[in-house]
């Protein structure tokens, strides 16, 4: 059974279908990439995951369990974590705050600690500014935070919507790095990414996003030979 | 010496104001709305001191159930009423707000008549200290303004639901994906600021014994000016703001050549304040969305 299976799927901005019948599955312990052009459905399809957006047709189910109409706030405890676009921290709070932010649904005094203590060692740079407010720190740091912020509550399933968005090539590739390290500490990571070339080049499977369907899918080797891919995303 | 009585009576009034002023700014910054019913609330909370104080002659007594009922009112007002509303139009929450409040008021008149109602709640005297007389009173309503304020700074930037309370407050998606459930933050935030107006309904009784449906219009007024003044969905803006006001039209009432524009005054100083900061003296600008 597959930790996360999306069936037919569509999504509508009022008139407009924005997402038009997508299925695809995330196996345990993998990573799967989901690559696109702009405008091509990805964050949508995020954002109908994570419950932030209303479907208007298909199922979605999570470790066996139909999620398809959950609130958002309610998937968190089920352990799906969203690094979402644009990062998303909480610029007025301090980083230390913005990572208890992440534990919210959390009780387990020692596991905040061990986690919170994972991600120091990982980012030190976290460690040092935990009292700065996050909004001081630079775009590659916060994407650090808000990844780190999305481990804090133990999640089995980390969805990461344009994570390298922005970021020059050195933060790029801690991303990256720390896409894969999430993956060792056993996470099942679901990336959306118009950066195909590092997606794929870390990804088990990956699927093509055009216009709102899926027209391609396969491991990330494949994809990265694949002639069509090449033309349309690799450059 | 009477300098200092009338700064003293200007900071209690501040205080008031702040209480009231708290609601409004917490209830902006996280349900992002303006609740025009709020004012309203600080009336049902004077009926209600007048009730208690009736039954038991006990002010304090009197004053617990006014919160805890205001309360219930605040989160009730909000599930029927605003709730619903969610995601619809500014414009349309901004109506049904008003709505509410010619509800409560309508209520009230039908419950305890149009005739004003006069409640002397306590009298604890005067403090002499040369030639300088401190009515008790204002010491009272200041000392507590100022420590419920501390405990709402506190339980705001210390405990896990004051920060979720922050986090819904910038950024709402985002807290909704740490596992927030708004909806529980907006009841919160509700339930609080009712409480405030609570206990600001006492303390205005307490200051002014006169009890009347529309007894939460000024106050309320003056306290929303307080709340922009201060930059609206700012917590120390609106605590700010409300002493500012407060002082100044105290300090514009003993004055004998301004009594008479004490409002023109305050509500001057909004506009002036709106022209050199639009975003008031503690706002802060609008993030960009990336």
């Amino acid at each position: 059974m597959a930790l996360l299976e999306v069936e037919n799927l569509e999504v509508s901005y009022g008139l407009i279908k924005a997402v038009k019948g997508v299925s695809f599955t995330v196996e345990k312990g993998e990573i799967v990439a989901l690559i696109g052009a702009n405008g091509a459905g990805k964050t949508t399809i995020m954002h109908a995951i994570s419950g932030l957006i209303p479907k208007a047709g298909g199922k979605i189910t999570y470790n066996g369990k139909d999620v398809t109409n959950l609130q958002a706030h309610k998937l968190v405890p089920l352990g799906i974590s969203q690094v979402p676009e644009g990062r998303r921290i909480f610029q007025e709070l301090t980083v230390a705050e913005n990572l208890e932010m992440g534990a919210y649904t959390r009780k387990d005094k020692k596991e905040f600690d061990e986690t919170l203590s994972y991600v120091y060692e990982r980012f030190p740079i976290l460690k040092e500014r935990r009292k700065q407010v996050a909004g001081t720190l630079s775009g590659g740091e916060q994407q650090m935070l808000a990844m780190s912020r999305a481990l804090m509550s133990h999640p089995d399933l980390v969805l990461l919507d344009e994570p390298s968005m922005g970021l020059s090539p050195l933060f790029v590739n801690t991303v990256f790095d720390m896409i894969k390290d999430m993956n060792a500490l056993g996470k099942t990571i679901l990336v959306v990414e118009q950066n195909a070339n590092k997606a794929l080049s870390i990804a088990n499977r990956a699927y093509v996003l055009e216009t709102g369907k899926i027209t391609l899918s396969g491991t990330g080797t494949e994809m990265l030979a694949d002639e069509r891919v090449k033309a349309a995303y690799l450059g | 010496m009477e300098v200092i009585t009338t700064f003293l009576n200007g900071l209690s009034l501040g205080g008031v104001y702040a209480l009231i002023a708290l609601g409004y700014t917490m209830v902006y910054g996280i349900a992002k709305m303006l609740n025009f019913a709020h004012g309203d609330v600080i009336m049902v909370g004077g009926y209600t001191v007048m009730v208690f104080f009736n039954l038991t002659g006990q002010p304090l007594v009197a004053a617990l159930i006014a919160v805890v009922f205001c309360s219930l009112v605040g989160v009730v007002i909000e599930k029927l009423a605003y709730k619903p509303l969610r995601g619809a139009s500014p414009l349309a929450v901004l109506i049904t707000a008003i709505g509410v409040s010619y509800l409560l008021e309508s209520l009230a008149q039908i419950i305890f008549g149009s005739s004003h109602k006069i409640v002397m709640l306590a009298d604890l005297g005067k403090l002499i200290l040369g030639s300088l007389v401190i009515d008790l009173n204002t010491v009272v309503t200041l000392l507590s303004a100022i420590a419920i304020m501390a405990a709402l700074t506190l339980f705001v930037n210390k405990t896990k639901t004051g920060k979720a309370m922050l986090a819904v407050s910038e950024d709402r998606h985002a807290a909704e994906l740490m596992g927030v459930s708004v909806n529980k933050i907006i009841m919160i935030t509700f339930a609080i600021g009712s409480a405030l107006a609570a206990v600001a309904g006492t303390f205005y009784i307490l200051k002014t014994p006169d009890v009347s449906t529309t007894m939460g219009a000024m106050p309320g007024i003056k306290a929303f000016t307080a709340a922009v003044i201060g930059g609206i969905g700012s917590i120390p803006g609106a605590m700010l703001g409300g002493i500012l006001l407060g002082v100044i039209e105290t300090v514009c009432n003993a004055i004998p050549a301004l009594s008479n524009f004490s409002i023109a005054i305050e509500f001057g100083l909004l506009i002036i304040i709106l022209l050199v900061k639009p975003t008031g003296l503690l706002g802060k600008k609008k993030r960009e969305k990336v």
